[in-house]
């Protein structure tokens, strides 16, 4: 546990890409494989099941301490981390006694289920009287589910190729899928040959880059021709909003997969009857999303079942699903990604022929056009397809692993956007605790203001210390963590979809709400009105 | 007792109106007492001031040609029949605390303070008194500081593979405190120390007042990156991330400071090691400094001042908050109380 505390905390130490190798191989080998699996495990997302929920280890910390209950919530106001402000605030222990490694620790903590609540309550001080106050942070942060680490996915992939000599790609495909610790060796995990030996496993997602990386600077069709080339070497297709995922069908078991790799095969029993009917071998990539009458549903409708444990009818009737399929990547039991676009096309397209649910198994149409004008003309219809853009893939480009320049291309569509006023203030998380991050923005409906969407991103860091210092001089009143201001600031809201809500005050609800600019040119009075936004529904 | 209590917070400061004089106040005044040089405490503009020798010639440095009187710790001095002493604070080299005392009612205004003993400083010591105004800037229980012995052994370690590494090292704190606990607790044995010009400044002047510290190396525009590769470089926090830093590169930059406590306020400054050194009391330092006054009534001034006033109610403490000018509410990225020292400094540097 001791390297594995000292990992997370050199890795926190430094910002340079190529230390944050050094160190994770320092790690990988110095440590035993079952703890380098387990390492492995939770910085690929693959977190240990919550045996003690949350609010237990809180209230037994707190006991623990000594300290009053509400001075134990305004230590985690002002920490803004559960895990680091219970390590904070736990005795002191600076020599840690305990030698356990990392696989100890999570096998102890897998065995919890079958404890009583007294066992684990006792089982948990105990830890913390053997952890030094770095060690208890991690361990906290293992117990609370709510580990997360500075590093990507890619950099703890390099390390491990350095180490093993194998290619990253490799190393990426085996990866992924539904492995944990006790049933994945670091053995097989290295092993020469390929990765074709569980049947669930999932390729890597290949993801477009933005073609214009910000919605103020404005592609015109001009430009798209000197970065992209002839129009005819390439293919276009809608820009879904849904759930992208990958779909496989392997020696009669079905699998369907989230881009945030979490099987969710359970989810969508709509779609079981046509991958049952696929060909053995079989995997495809395409986007889930809520149908009816043949039409897409806004994305806040599939919203409605997305996190849902159990699927029911209403849900089932309510948000019923298809999927639109992109690309093919598994074919015959062969992995094709080598194919060109065009080859992997055609066979996706007699794939989606010869389905007998072909209102559920959709397939992305290919948008006709001669030139990027054309193109650029098509693009302004995305909003009333219910699409975010336009996507570009060359047609001879192979299916690449994750994000990366070069064959695919997203051109998204302008968000919508409107002047408000920031009406409340919450500090954030993590970087930048006890800092005023989150705000809750208003417009004007008659000579009140009326909030209507959250943001917490968007400005610089030294727009953020500027507004940070505004409200915590211009405050109205405090409830719990979040402040009232001042009405003042105005600031520019995007969005990509607005939708009715009657969850809601202000009686909508938008999609990805972000801040674009803070308008200091503004005096609060010129900020849209209710009116203005509802005028945007386009209903 | 009078009726009217000895102080008085006013917008000037704090006031003691029998007297006619204020307590490190933030606008111009008649008379000023000043517990320690920091500029948030000692600022421009007051006709005459009182403060400890140690601080003299800091002081007449950032101030300039000013009216100062010294006196020693435990001297006493009567100013219109207010008994005026000052007593070590612990803070940094010359801080003290005002103690107070008119017709038996005594107050002590213990400036910055912290409990654990540097070694640089003289070491705080509790005065018993009725009424103690103290700070609390880290005056929550997440706040709990290490012995420094324990953090200047992280700090040579990591000093030593740097030099070992042929990288520079680089140190971040606040020239006056700060720069001089570091440098006391180095381990020389593994190069040489050197310093930006506003921290060499202010130890040449406590210098000047006879104290004694290690060998430094003030950097000019001659010193060589070569020469410094094996050394150690004290830097104030303004010089992050200028191009007077960056012509050390490859150096690896560590940062000093209570903040660095927290994680997220660590990452903020995106330091290559923080280093939770402080010369502020932690919390358990603040609670048994205010225990050890014995007083009836504590007032907390800039830092946590609305959790810890409650918290020292709940356990028995007539705790109340109090408004000042030295530094925010609720500070955390860079304490006003050490940055506006900054302002201050670079002024007097140029």
């Amino acid at each position: 546990m001791k390297a594995f505390a000292q990992l997370f905390l050199s890795l926190d130490e430094t910002n340079k890409t190529n230390e944050k190798v050094k160190v994770l191989k320092d790690y990988l080998t110095c440590v035993p494989d079952s703890d380098k699996m387990h390492m492995l495990a939770l910085f690929t997302g693959r977190k240990p099941k919550r045996v003690i929920n949350a609010t237990q280890i809180r209230t037994w910390a707190n006991v623990v301490t000594g300290l009053p209950v509400w001075l134990f919530e305004e230590s985690y106001n002002i920490v803004g981390d559960l895990a680091e402000t219970m390590a904070l605030l736990l005795p002191q222990n600076t020599e840690s006694s305990s030698d356990k490694t990392l696989t100890d620790w999570m096998a102890e903590l897998n065995t919890l289920g079958d404890k009583t609540e007294e066992e684990r309550k006792l089982w948990l001080t105990d830890a913390w009287a053997v952890l030094d106050t770095q060690e208890r942070f991690v361990f906290n942060k293992l117990l609370t589910g709510s580990f997360r680490v500075g590093v990507s996915q890619n950099l703890v992939i390099k390390a491990l190729a350095d180490i093993t000599g194998l290619d990253a790609a490799t190393l990426t495909h085996r990866i992924m899928g539904n492995w944990m610790p006790d049933t994945y060796s670091y053995e097989q995990l290295t092993q020469k040959g390929d990765a074709s030996d569980d049947v669930s496993r999932p390729y890597p997602f290949f993801l477009a880059y933005p073609i214009q990386e910000t919605s103020d600077k404005q592609k015109s069709a001009g430009e798209l021709k000197v970065t992209l080339g002839e129009a005819d070497e390439w293919q276009a297709e809608w820009k879904w909003d849904g759930i992208r995922a990958q779909l496989i069908k392997r020696d009669g078991q079905i699998f369907i997969w989230s881009r945030g790799e979490d099987l969710a095969t359970e989810k969508f029993p709509e779609l079981h009857p046509f991958l049952n009917a696929l060909p053995d071998g079989t995997v495809i990539d395409g986007e889930i999303l809520s149908f009816r009458d043949g039409l897409p549903l806004p994305f806040n409708v599939l919203q409605t079942r997305i996190g849902r444990k159990n699927i029911t009818k209403k849900i089932l009737k309510e948000s019923p699903v298809a999927v639109i399929a992109y690309d093919c990547v598994e074919y015959n039991g062969e992995d094709i990604r080598y194919k060109t676009q065009s080859e992997r096309r055609i066979l996706l397209e007699g794939l989606q022929e010869a389905t007998p649910h072909p209102e559920i198994f959709r397939i992305s149409a290919l948008i006709n056009f001669a030139n990027w004008d054309e193109l650029a003309g098509v693009r302004e219809q995305s909003r009333a397809m219910i699409a975010e853009g336009i996507m570009l893939k060359r047609k001879s480009a192979a299916y690449q692993v994750g994000r990366r320049r070069g064959d695919w291309w997203k051109w998204k569509i302008d968000p919508l956007s409107v002047d408000a006023v920031m009406v409340y203030a919450q500090k954030g998380h993590g970087r930048r605790a006890d800092l005023y991050t989150d705000y809750t923005f208003a417009v004007w409906d008659g000579d009140k203001l009326v909030s209507f969407a959250k943001a917490y991103s968007g400005l610089t860091d030294a727009e953020i210390n500027k507004v940070d210092y505004f409200v915590k001089r211009n405050t109205l009143e405090k409830f719990g963590p979040v402040r009232t201001v001042k009405p003042e600031l105005v600031f520019e809201i995007g969005f990509e979809g607005i939708n009715r809500s009657n969850r809601h005050k202000s009686g909508i609800a938008l999609r990805f709400p972000r801040i674009l600019r803070w308008r200091h040119d503004k005096p609060k009075e010129e900020a849209d009105t209710l009116e203005n936004l509802k005028a945007l529904l386009g209903d | 007792m009078a009726n009217k209590p000895l102080i008085e917070f006013t917008d000037n400061g704090i006031y003691c109106a029998q007297g006619k004089f204020y307590v490190d106040p933030w606008k111009p005044v008649d008379d000023a007492v000043i517990t320690h040089a920091h500029s948030d405490h000692a600022r421009w503009g007051n006709k005459r001031y009182l403060a400890h020798h140690l601080s003299r010639e800091v002081l007449l440095y950032r101030l300039g040609d000013i009216s100062l009187q010294t006196i020693a710790y435990g001297e006493k001095i009567i100013k219109n029949g207010v008994e005026i002493s000052l007593y070590p604070a612990g803070h940094v080299i010359g801080s003290a605390q005002v103690r107070l005392e008119y017709k038996g009612e005594v107050w002590v205004i213990s400036g910055d303070y912290k409990t654990e003993d540097d070694g640089v400083c003289a070491p705080f010591e509790p005065v018993k008194c009725h009424h103690f105004i103290s700070e609390c800037t880290f005056g929550m229980p997440v706040f709990q500081w290490k012995p420094q012995q324990q953090l200047f052994d992280d700090v040579n370690n990591w000093w030593r593979g740097n030099a070992e590494n042929n990288i520079a090292t680089v140190l971040v704190g606040y020239s006056l405190g700060k720069a001089q606990r570091i440098l006391q607790n180095l381990d020389l044995s593994i190069g040489n120390v050197y310093t930006h010009g506003v921290i060499e400044n202010t130890n040449e002047a406590l210098r000047r007042n006879g104290v004694i510290l290690n060998e430094t190396h003030r950097i000019t525009p001659e010193t060589s990156k070569d020469e410094v590769r094996k050394g150690l470089i004290l830097a104030p926090p303004s010089s992050v991330g200028t191009p007077w830093m960056r012509r050390f590169q490859p150096y690896s930059f560590g940062y000093c400071s209570g903040w660095m406590a927290l994680r997220g306020a660590k990452r903020r400054r995106a330091a290559d090691r923080g280093f939770v050194l402080s010369d502020h009391a932690d919390w358990n330092g603040l609670i048994s400094a205010i225990d050890a006054t014995g007083c009836e009534k504590v007032y907390l001034t800039h830092g946590y001042t609305a959790p810890f006033a409650r918290y020292l109610s709940e356990i028995g403490f007539d705790a109340h908050e109090v408004h000042t000018l030295f530094g925010d509410d609720e500070a955390s990225n860079a304490p006003p109380a050490e940055g506006e020292e900054l302002v201050a400094e670079l002024g007097a540097a140029i």
